[in-house]
């Protein structure tokens, strides 16, 4: 009984000390807030937001019949104002058949292949994005809950050693900016604490809008390790990770970000 | 592909200066990069802008290879009458798209 408790209580240290390094929850801050006052602007009108874009001819795509189905999205899910009302919030999401999370784009990808029997649209092309745009948007404000099923705690640890891991050749971890110096500045720009409270964003920098995915390689480039490919297992887990870390948080799909 | 995003005041009292904004959908390619094998990336661009207020042009704007994908174009003009602002965007490759917004003037 009591090397129970021992065990018990050094677990929970443990646990507390893992914790301790995370950015406290009064503290968390979305990107939105390191922003200057002309790109929040940008973002909160929704006729300068270049995102809403892709959100139109995302709504498009989803009332047009694809594949060898003849069916659309709009044909099973109806108005996707209320039937993905809150759906990117929970996202990426536990999928029973494959046994591991899969993102929104996996996701509109399964639906092309199971439900439509269309061919798998690329990561980062046009409809792939247009279409999450257009999903991801109708959460906008809504408190992001990923994470929320019990059956995705191995991988939201495996996420969070991912982020804690020093990797490439600045050996760097994601943790070493975004938990430890995210009030600081890299070469002019703000670090930001990595919340993904707007995806796909319309970055400044792309001159388009890209998924999370594109941002978590650039960023693995950027400390000189080899990125990890689209719809890798590792990208999802990270993705799963920092959603879950961002859980309460309002999303703000298409964010306009530098 | 979704071209434009316009925003005109629905309604405004005669008189009042009034904002006009518009977002064009355009890549905006400078034609000074070049692919990975060396080749130089064709120039594409939006080169002109126009708003016509009931047929009469109320602004113009020449646009170059230094602007931003999706050009965002805004001005100031003051309300008159009721009618049409009717837009003109013109470009490279044969590029041409047009929008418009009603406006009511009270």
């Amino acid at each position: 009984m009591k090397v129970a408790r021992t065990f018990a209580m050094a677990a929970l240290l443990l646990a507390a000390g893992a914790v301790a390094a995370e950015i406290p929850q009064s503290e968390r801050r979305s990107g939105f807030s390191f922003m200057a006052p002309d790109t929040q602007a940008m973002q909160n009108d929704d006729t300068n937001n270049p995102g809403m874009l892709w959100v139109l001819d995302g709504e498009a795509l989803w009332k047009r019949k694809a594949g060898s189905a003849d069916k659309a999205c709009a044909d099973c899910h109806g108005d996707a104002s209320t039937s993905m009302k809150g759906v990117a919030a929970r996202y990426p999401a536990y999928d029973k058949a494959l046994g591991r999370p899969v993102d929104l784009e996996q996701r509109i990808n399964l639906c092309r292949a199971n439900r439509q029997q269309a061919a798998p649209l690329a990561y980062e092309s046009r409809d792939l994005l247009t279409l999450t745009a257009f999903i991801a948007r109708q959460s906008r404000g809504i408190a992001i809950e990923t994470g929320a099923d019990p059956q995705l705690e191995p991988f939201i640890a495996k996420g969070r050693a991912l982020y804690s891991q020093r990797q490439g050749q600045l050996n760097l971890a994601c943790a070493n900016c975004h938990d430890d110096n995210w009030d600081k500045r890299l070469a002019g720009s703000a670090i930001t604490q990595g919340h993904p409270t707007g995806y796909p964003i319309y970055r400044l920098e792309w001159q388009s809008l890209g998924s999370l995915q594109r941002r978590l390689r650039s960023c693995i480039t950027g400390i000189r390790a080899q990125a990890y490919d689209y719809g890798a297992p590792e990208l999802v887990e990270l993705e799963l990770y920092l959603m879950s870390r961002a859980r309460g948080m309002p999303m703000e799909s298409p964010a306009v970000r530098p | 592909m979704a071209s434009a995003l316009i925003n005109v005041p629905a309604k405004a009292k005669r008189g009042d200066i009034i904002e006009v904004k518009t977002l064009m959908s355009h890549i905006m390619e400078p034609g000074y990069r070049r692919t990975a094998s060396g080749e130089t990336v064709p120039r594409d661009i939006v080169t002109s802008f126009t708003c016509r207020f009931n047929g009469t042009e109320v602004f113009r704007a020449d646009l170059f290879p230094a602007i931003a994908a999706n050009p965002f174009i805004t001005f100031f003009t003051t309300a008159t009458e009721s009618g049409k602002f009717e837009f003109e965007w013109i470009g490279d490759k044969g590029f041409a798209e047009t929008a418009s917004a009603s406006i009511v003037v009270e």
